[in-house]
């Protein structure tokens, strides 16, 4: 195509991109240079019979117009990078000094809100993964050899928890585990234990929250595995099983090693929307315990009156760093493939 | 000998069936509940005393004379006036879905047609915007919204959605367009047309199957969003998902959370019949990515 006729074709989409996408990537690194004015305080003096006082109070009216001809605050630099709320280097640092053991360090360095964040957004991605990986395949061999007449409506039924809406499906679940609701009751029975709530010990909550995503996520991979189980060549099968190999032989050596292009390939989709895990928080109000990295850019941006756009913005920077880390080894294999194509 | 293999094989059998069972009966078994739950009061579906009482309707019974009672959906949609919110949704949603296959089907199909360098580092950055959580996009709109007044309208919620779909949209009609063969409309260019005609005319035919599979998803993506139209909506002009949630925060009232119960019925009802219609694109659609690589 030539280059004219390619750049017609683009225009549109790359207009979009680089408007809503690209530039606000940059709108929101600049904000992160930058802190919200401090409120403007004036001293005034009262003087009565005993004596005077000095009083501090807020002038409003000149906070307001500070913020008006400056919205974007006041120059801070890196300052916000490096505040106890995102890198925390004086903390991290203060906290390697005193602390006698690994376990003790990491005890206070978890509990700054960025790394605390981290953590949990890691451990979620590292948990659900995998898991979702494993019984998305074992669920997929299953299905696959049901009689055809289930295989539709297995696959119907499966779609639902997928599709469904993350913030109405974790709430359908929330409700259902909450110490009113259905499943909540059935485990305090279960453990004698009336006053039990899953929202009352943080790793209760970080489980359930994983539940939640192995429940959402599930299937995806048993679908896309499920497709992939219907192109399997039927001959190397046979022949495997002419050879003398079991079912479970015949999974492992001939059925998996077919699947592996798939499983890298959900494998990826799998890491990109584990990392940003975020409306389950919302949904099961499990910020007391597990925050993500989503959930506390949403919760500065919140900040009822006064959002915190630079502190919003460091940790969107940051979290856009992670994704490209994460990222790498893709962008570097397609484009070693890119090259290889042969140009 | 042929015993013990065949006794071998079912054992397996069992297990991978009980497996497939238990996912179905979890995957099924919350909506059915919760749909279940919502023609009850609160005291049934949230039940202090006995969880069977959701199954039988005890205190609905003796509240409302019926074991099944429509006052949560009453609630929602005349009360609370859901249905405007599902008016906004509509049309965000339907916008977005039009706009961005209108972009992404001629750049899905200029990048399927041109091996320059350039159109592989556009679907390189496609990949990672594609990767990013949407609110650290949310977090650069905000402040240049506010400052030029376009903040909380539904154009510029459908504007932002169209283009966050754009990443997505381009991989998979890329994808889809490298399938149909290139001497078509090569073919087409030989016998005069220009590259313009030669899209209309030969390409715009045959291209449907892959744009409804693309534009199903583009329609999950701009329904089931929270954190954009959370944040760039007034109350006024809200979709259902940010509404179902500011109704958590107001209602903790008695009776109310049924509302929001049946709130969240109704917003799955829609994507139900989807799935119902739509099965066969919606997987080929989710396989389209993997079976490129």
């Amino acid at each position: 195509m030539k280059h004219r006729a390619f750049f017609w074709f683009i225009l549109p989409t790359l207009a979009a991109m680089t408007l809503f996408i690209a530039l606000p990537i940059v709108s929101v690194f600049v904000q992160s240079l930058y802190v919200q004015h401090e409120q403007v305080l004036v001293i005034s003096e009262n003087c009565g019979p005993f004596g005077c006082k000095q009083s501090t109070s807020v002038d409003i009216a000149a906070t307001e117009k500070l913020r008006e001809e400056a919205p974007l605050g006041q120059f801070n630099g890196l300052g916000t990078y490096s505040n106890r709320s995102h890198l925390a280097f004086a903390e991290v640092g203060a906290a390697w000094a005193t602390s006698d053991t690994i376990d003790a360090f990491w005890d206070e360095v978890v509990n700054l809100p960025f790394y605390g964040a981290l953590t949990f957004t890691l451990t979620y991605t590292a948990a659900v993964t995998p898991l979702v990986l494993l019984l998305g395949l074992a669920i997929a061999i299953g299905v696959n050899s049901l009689p055809s007449i289930f295989k539709g409506p297995s696959i119907f039924v499966s779609l639902l928890p997928f599709l469904v809406t993350p913030l109405v499906g974790s709430l359908i679940l929330f409700w259902m585990v909450d110490s009113d609701g259905v499943i909540g009751a059935i485990i305090q029975l279960i453990f004698d234990d009336p006053n039990l709530s899953l929202k009352a010990s943080a790793a209760l909550t970080w489980t359930m929250l994983i539940l939640y995503g192995v429940w959402h996520t599930l299937p995806f991979s048993f679908i896309v595995f499920y497709a992939g189980l219907q192109t399997v060549p039927l001959e190397t099968l046979e022949a495997a099983q002419v050879d003398g190999a079991t079912k479970w032989q015949r999974t492992i050596y001939v059925v998996v090693p077919h699947l592996v292009p798939l499983i890298s390939f959900v494998t990826l989709m799998l890491l990109m929307d584990n990392f940003r895990v975020f409306e389950p928080i919302v949904s099961f109000s499990a910020e007391a315990h597990a925050r993500s990295l989503s959930w506390i850019i949403f919760n500065d941006l919140r900040e009822s009156g006064n959002p915190l756009y630079g502190s919003a913005g460091a940790t969107s920077m940051l979290t856009i760093l992670g994704v490209v880390f994460l990222l790498t080894p893709v962008l570097i294999r397609t484009w070693r493939d890119f090259k290889g194509a042969g140009r | 000998m042929t015993k013990q293999t065949k006794r071998r094989v079912t054992f397996g059998r069992i297990i991978s069936l009980s497996l497939v069972c238990t996912w179905l009966c979890l995957a099924a078994f919350p909506f059915i509940w919760t749909l279940w739950g919502s023609f009850k009061v609160q005291s049934d579906f949230f039940s202090k005393a006995d969880w069977m009482n959701a199954l039988w309707g005890t205190n609905t019974l003796e509240q409302t004379g019926s074991a099944f009672t429509s006052s949560g959906y009453q609630g929602a949609w005349v009360i609370e006036k859901f249905w405007e919110n599902f008016l906004n949704t509509g049309i965000v949603v339907l916008s977005t879905v039009v706009v961005s296959l209108t972009f992404g089907t001629l750049g899905g199909y200029a990048l399927a047609r041109s091996g320059f360098r350039y159109a592989f580092w556009i679907l390189m950055a496609a990949l990672v915007f594609r990767a990013m959580p949407h609110i650290t996009l949310v977090s650069g709109y905000l402040l240049p919204f506010f400052e030029w007044n376009i903040w909380g309208h539904l154009p510029t919620t459908i504007i932002v959605l169209v283009a966050i779909n754009q990443p997505f949209t381009l991989w998979m009609l890329h994808s889809f367009f490298l399938n149909i063969p290139k001497d078509m409309d090569e073919s087409a260019m030989i016998d005069g047309c220009s590259r313009f005609q030669a899209f209309r005319l030969v390409i715009v035919p045959v291209m449907w199957p892959g744009v409804i599979t693309t534009g199903l998803f583009s329609f999950l993506l701009a329904y089931n969003d929270f954190a954009v139209t959370a944040m760039l909506l007034s109350e006024e002009n809200e979709t259902i998902i940010p509404a179902i949630n500011s109704f958590l925060g107001t209602t903790q009232v008695e009776g109310k959370v049924m509302y929001a119960v049946a709130a969240v019925v109704s917003a799955t009802a829609p994507l139900f019949v989807l799935i119902l219609f739509f099965q066969r694109q919606i997987v080929s659609g989710l396989t389209a990515g993997a079976v490129k690589g």
